[in-house]
């Protein structure tokens, strides 16, 4: 059997991917946004549906940012509501591990996971700023170096708490009387320089035991956790090369720790756009990205790059003379992205070299440099490239981003997932209950077996 | 009319009836069913109880008990599981305001809303348990017991943390006042989603946190979703008057329910929202029966089940629907809007609820036939959308 694709949606994020300004673009608050969007990948038998999150509002020049779509509901509620829409589909989300305490998280995704009866799934992230921190009692700030070390520790400590009932406490005989067989269940203690707990976890061993893990991060150190702990990785690469580089680097990293490649699944976030034929595809694919890159969106970007109030320049004419800013990024605030510009002088300089030698203008530039969708072609195009880069081992999948919402997923599902179904590698049926299912994931063994498995 | 959910039931011995489901108790069919139930009544909203600790029948402290339902679920993600599986009934889960983040519930409770379209609520809880506190790590209180809560340094721990509620819903109603209604403009010729105009900082600073704002979720369809408080002292009925839109008070009697809501009222002018409405609401906790003497064996039966008679803060009513409805219409005859029931046993006592007791209430003309499509605050008697606090006069 060839090797077997997973896919996801991205419910379109508050980033210029998404275009708000189309006709078809309906509400990003909406439940019923949600619905649609989560009932499609289900009809199409997606492995997950992927909220992201981002705590304060991004702000540009010291102003809310204004240019993309703003707002977005809690994650949480969504995921739960989602579960009563649809009976197979993962249900994931991204929980900042930085503005939480462990036990109100782990009671958070256990009760997801029971809810959904084995569906919950969470991107574990860490924030960098004291400007996200301003919306919390905790704070926010973290040394650099702390970031990973209190990441990993508050997953570490979740962990703790999801196997803190062994999965056989709850007998609820009711000749008996006897509810629970321990009275201890859910006993935990966790002491260290992060956390300080004790006491007992109130929810009990759901049915996935903890949920599905994903990391994000690109970092040396992200790679790392990512292969101690994750079971799945959304990654920014999603071409050939830098793809199987990325994919050999990561599951070369597995065995260090005791696991084997398929226990880490790889899949990129990837955009697309469909046509009747490669050509039409191409047109789309070229007018949707000046509808993502506006003359103000190109400034923006630029000023990220800059770091500098470039309001007075005309995005169709050449990019700045003066060079960027040295020193910390001021001018974006919440935004992730702005790390990329790690030299931003020699950036700068590849635009300017770009510009000069096609004679483009700053949002040509911007649009140029910003990336083109990953696929783009018909629906057969697609459907081969899909799965020549699964097949290659560049990703064991992809995670969609339909630039339209709700309806960016409904074309994909109905004309390239058939083409994939059609060549075997991809479900036709779901064939089990839980996420760990979809992705191919052996169920955990619950304490109270692996206790049973010493003993013998 | 609303029910308070509470795993099997309110008695400790309720999983142990023959209908009761408790290998269920934290499935979302299980949930779903419970809402549907109550929904068939046409009740206004049930509560869903919680807390961040396994369930206890001792004062501020685990009892290592085996023989009572003991593990819950988030009574938010409850809420949000049933609400696309419900189309009137009011979600109110509960918030423990001492160990959590008010900008989290805030757009939690926010997005209940509009997964629910407008019939989302919360009640918000403070925790002084000292095991409690351990399960966070960030803040210790000492081992009170029942007897303590006349000693001075311990009535100002209270204050302290029922102001801290205070401060807390300030949060989130700010927050969800952040957006003003028409922020979205997605104006194409300008580029701009949002007016940031409409926008709001809330620049909060209190004695436990601060929060900068605006919040990530737009305002939600009810525009200040439902706060709700349970109280048995002043200080939870000066929150209530001060804060929340909707009290539930434990009175014994009418009189006693006089005079907490007289109390109430006061906190409530005090305040200065003299002309606001707020519902006062009772809770009782109810075996409902054919006839009187079922209803009591049924009590005693479970009682000797659990190995003792069971208590509660709230008034324990047995008997017939008819005689639960001549008793609340007496209640409420003392100034109080309504009631919050507590189920003793579930199904059996929900189910008494909505096909005894509310027949017989609108038997007598004091309880809907059918829902509207009120939105929770309106189906309550609160101003339908209230008017942003952010927004300038004339802009609302």
């Amino acid at each position: 059997m060839p090797k077997q694709i997973h896919l996801a949606a991205h419910f379109p994020g508050v980033n210029n991917t998404t275009v708000w300004s189309d006709p078809r673009s309906g509400s990003h608050i909406e439940f019923s946004s949600f619905a649609h969007l989560a009932q499609t990948a289900e009809r199409a038998k997606f492995d997950f549906l992927f909220l992201a999150e981002g705590l304060r509002l991004r702000e540009q020049g010291g102003k809310i940012y204004d240019l993309d779509v703003v707002g977005r509901p809690d994650t949480f509620t969504v995921l739960a509501a989602l579960a009563a829409v649809t009976d197979r589909l993962g249900l994931a989300g991204t929980i900042n591990s930085t503005f939480n305490e462990p036990y109100e998280v782990a009671r958070q995704f256990a009760s997801l996971d029971h809810l959904s009866d084995g569906r919950a799934a969470w991107n574990v992230v860490t924030s960098w700023d004291a400007f996200t921190g301003e919306n919390f009692r905790r704070g926010g700030f973290l040394p650099q170096e702390d970031r990973y070390e209190r990441a990993k520790t508050f997953m570490r400590t979740t962990w703790e708490l999801f196997d803190s009932w062994r999965g056989d406490e709850i007998v609820a005989d009711q000749e008996s009387g006897v509810f629970l067989a321990d009275p201890d269940a859910g006993r935990f203690a966790h002491h260290d320089r992060h956390f300080d707990i004790s006491g007992q976890f109130n929810v009990p061993r759901s049915p996935q035991g903890r949920p599905v893990i994903f990391q994000a991060g690109d970092s040396e150190e992200g790679r790392e956790f990512a292969a101690a702990s994750a079971d799945a990785i959304f990654s920014r690469h999603g071409t050939l090369e830098d793809g199987q580089k990325f994919y050999a680097d990561v599951k070369g990293r597995l065995a260090r720790y005791g696991r084997i490649p398929d226990q880490l699944k790889i899949l990129p976030a990837a955009t697309f756009v469909l046509g009747d034929t490669d050509e039409d595809a191409a047109a789309i694919a070229r007018e949707v990205r000046f509808q993502q890159v506006s003359g103000q969106t190109a400034i923006m970007f630029a000023e990220q790059l800059w770091n500098r109030d470039l309001s007075g320049y005309d995005p169709d004419g050449p990019l700045p003379e003066a060079d960027p800013l040295p020193g910390e990024n001021t001018i974006s605030r919440g935004r992730a992205s702005v790390r990329m510009y790690r030299d931003p002088l020699a950036v700068a300089a590849q635009w300017r070299a770009l510009a000069a030698e096609r004679n483009l203008s700053l949002r040509e530039v911007v649009i140029e440099v910003t990336g083109r969708q990953t696929f783009i072609g018909s629906p057969a195009t697609v459907a081969a490239d899909i799965n020549r880069l699964v097949q290659a081992d560049a990703s064991d999948g992809f995670i969609l981003v339909p630039h339209i919402t709700p309806g960016g997923l409904d074309e994909f599902a109905d004309t390239v997932v058939p083409l994939l179904q059609e060549r075997g590698v991809f479900r036709t049926e779901y064939e089990g209950t839980t996420l760990r299912s979809h992705l191919g994931l052996d169920p955990l063994p619950t304490p109270a077996a692996n206790e049973k498995a010493v003993a013998s | 009319m609303s029910v308070a959910l509470e795993g099997a039931g309110w008695h400790p011995a309720a999983w142990r009836e023959p209908r009761a489901r408790p290998a269920e108790l934290l499935t979302g069919r299980y949930w779903t069913d419970l809402a549907a139930e109550a929904e068939r009544g046409l009740l206004d909203f049930v509560t869903i109880e919680d807390g961040l600790s396994l369930q206890s029948s001792r004062y501020q402290a685990p009892d290592g008990r085996t023989d009572q339902v003991r593990g819950r679920l988030d009574s938010v993600l409850i809420a949000a599981r049933v609400a696309p599986r419900t189309r009137h009934l009011g979600l109110v889960p509960t918030v423990i305001v001492t160990h959590t983040e008010p900008f989290h519930a805030s757009k939690a409770i926010a997005t209940l809303d509009y997964v629910s379209t407008g019939r989302a609520g919360v009640r918000v809880r403070v925790s002084a348990a000292p095991h409690e506190a351990a399960h966070f790590g960030r803040r210790s209180f000492p081992q009170l017991s029942l007897a303590d809560r006349d000693n001075p340094a311990v009535r100002e721990l209270i204050g302290a943390l029922f102001a801290e509620a205070a401060d807390y819903v300030e949060v989130m109603r700010r927050l969800w006042d952040s957006w003003e209604d028409d922020a979205e403009i997605r104006d194409v010729s300008t580029g701009r989603f949002i007016d940031i105009e409409k926008v709001h900082y809330i620049d909060f600073v209190g004695e436990q946190f601060s929060v900068k704002g605006p919040s990530i979720t737009p305002r939600p369809p009810q525009g200040q979703p439902v706060v709700s408080a349970l109280g048995h002292a002043t200080g939870p009925y000066q929150l209530i008057g001060r804060s929340a839109d909707v009290g539930y008070v434990t009175p014994p009697d009418p009189a006693g329910a006089a005079a907490i809501v007289a109390e109430i009222r006061a906190a409530q002018a005090a305040a200065g929202r003299a002309e606001e409405p707020l519902p006062v609401l009772a809770d009782l906790v109810v075996f409902l029966g054919p006839d009187a003497a079922a209803a009591q064996a049924r009590r005693d039966r479970l009682d000797e089940r659990s190995g003792r008679e069971y208590t509660s803060d709230a008034r324990i009513f047995a008997g017939t629907a008819s005689q639960l409805a001549d008793l609340l219409l007496e209640w409420r005859a003392a100034g109080l809007s309504g009631f919050r029931l507590r189920p003793a046993v579930i199904p059996d006592d929900l189910e008494a609820i909505t096909r005894d007791l509310v027949p017989e209430l609108q038997r007598r003309g004091v309880f809907r036939t059918a829902y509207d499509d009120a939105t929770l605050r309106e189906r309550l008697g609160l101003v339908r959308r209230p008017a942003n606090r952010y927004a300038p006069a004339g802009r609302n």
